[in-house]
């Protein structure tokens, strides 16, 4: 099942857990289970049109999903996705 | 500063010159190197100490603040015997103690629009280990309209990120961040902790980037992006590429000139009164002492997160923590005086911006928390 990480500032939004198995063919899918069974953290990653929000980054295993076909970035099974957070502690 | 190595150095530096890839003409390089760390706090201790071990030749500090006990969990350039004292004297003087034949330069100001390209431009890298969004994309920008190679790291709790942003050869900070976020949505380290552990291994990352970058050896984070989680122990690696749309470094670049970065990301960056929800808005600790003492006592409101109240708390406050406070307005009685606080004041000033948003009036902000309190009020209060 793909997999969604999740980053520490995020991890509030879904109970504590780091890793999220979600269904879906395409990345806009796997973010719908996602955002479907965790509400609170939809408006930390989605536009109100439903597009990534700017600070926010999605990788497909290596790739940053902006650059493959965005949302529409096709996933397998034994996809994993990365959320990577903006963070400025130093 | 003659890049001739002499005997003393050559003993101090004989594990390098036995690794063919340093040898003693890396060293030499590294000699009649430089490098800018912007910030002497968790990044910028691990960073500075092994960059003037390792021989730099010229090392620039840039900070404005002082030494305080709560930096010493994981800032390890400073000491217990430097609290109170700046941190760009307290750090060269471990650096020149360290290694007393590389050159230390200090500044001690906050690094703005103003000041960055004349300290940056003598120095060969920079080192982002700054703690705030402004002077991070303040960094990027100077690094990429001065043709520098940016070493970067982050931390946030147990997380890490670490990278070589060049943007003559690869991507830039931009490129990934066109934007920051939203103010209030990722909390510092002062206000959501950080083990001190963490900036250890990623400053450590920055400090072997930047010894690659000056040798030209090995292949530095360019065009990747390292991510740690000290908890799971996983390191992760994912491509970064150019972006077509940077405003920075992108064929339709807008940002010429740097600009007014506190104003680009909605926050103050470093040097202002981060305890202050603003003017008319504060009360201070003691003004709240005589107010709690009168006959119609305000409603303690603290937005701290619940294991924070196991350090200290006042009593007969309501605690709602500032991530459920939206949910939870209906509990307050909006009518009712209410100060709000938490552990600094930072927490509380968003939490009043909220509330007032939400139609309170009567609402004022601890100035300064309640560690304020603590030092003003009830000194029987631990403060951290």
């Amino acid at each position: 099942m793909t997999t969604i990480r999740i980053p520490t500032p995020l991890r509030g939004y879904t109970g504590g857990q780091s890793e999220i198995p979600v269904t879906g063919e395409t990345v806009a899918q796997a973010l719908a289970d996602l955002t479907a069974r965790y509400p609170a953290i939809k408006p930390h990653l989605l536009q109100d049109d439903g597009e990534l929000r700017p600070f926010v980054n999605l990788f497909k295993g290596e790739e940053n999903v902006n650059d493959l076909q965005g949302l529409e970035t096709s996933l397998t099974e034994t996809d994993k996705l990365l959320l990577i957070p903006s963070i400025a502690g130093g | 500063m003659s890049t001739e190595l002499s005997h003393d150095e050559i003993l101090r530096y004989s594990r390098h010159l036995l690794i063919p890839e340093v040898g003693l003409d890396g060293q030499k390089k590294l000699k009649a190197s430089s490098a800018l760390v912007i910030g002497t706090g968790g990044l910028g201790s691990p960073v500075a100490l092994y960059l003037a071990a390792a021989g730099i030749g010229r090392i620039g500090l840039v900070d404005f603040d002082v030494v305080d006990e709560s930096n010493l969990q994981r800032q390890v350039i400073h000491g217990t015997a430097t609290v109170g004292r700046l941190k760009v004297e307290s750090a060269k003087a471990r650096l020149q103690d360290l290694n007393p034949d590389i050159r230390v330069e200090i500044y001690n100001e906050p690094f703005t629009s103003e000041n960055a390209f004349r300290i940056a431009e003598n120095y060969d890298v920079l080192i982002d280990g700054t703690d705030n969004f402004p002077t991070r994309y303040l960094s990027n920008d100077v690094c990429v309209l001065l043709g520098k190679p940016n070493i970067y790291g982050s931390i946030f709790r147990f997380d890490g990120q670490a990278s070589v942003f060049d943007a003559r050869v690869g991507p830039c900070y931009r490129c990934l961040f066109p934007e920051p976020p939203p103010p209030g949505l990722v909390p510092s380290c002062a206000e959501g902790g950080v083990l001190g552990v963490l900036p250890g291994t990623i400053g450590t990352i920055q400090a072997t980037e930047a010894l690659k970058v000056l040798l030209g050896i090995g292949t530095p984070l360019v065009g990747k992006l390292l991510l740690y989680n000290a908890l799971d122990m996983t390191f992760d690696f994912v491509n970064l590429r150019k972006n077509p749309k940077c405003r920075i470094c992108g064929p339709d670049a807008d940002i010429k000139e740097l600009i007014d970065y506190e104003e680009f990301c909605g926050v103050p960056g470093s040097g202002h009164d981060e305890g202050s929800a603003g003017e008319g808005w504060d009360i201070d600790a003691p003004q709240l002492a005589s107010l709690l003492q009168g006959s119609s006592a305000p409603l303690l409101l603290d937005v701290r997160e619940p294991h924070e109240l196991e350090i200290s708390w006042l009593p007969n406050a309501t605690n709602i923590p500032l991530g459920a406070l939206a949910a939870r307005l209906s509990e307050l009685d909006s009518a009712r005086e209410m100060v709000v606080f938490c552990k600094a004041g930072t927490r509380s000033a968003r939490a009043l911006e909220l509330l007032v948003s939400a139609g309170f009036k009567k609402v004022k902000n601890l100035h300064g928390g309640i560690n304020a309190w603590a030092r003003s009020v009830d000194t029987s209060l631990p403060i951290y």
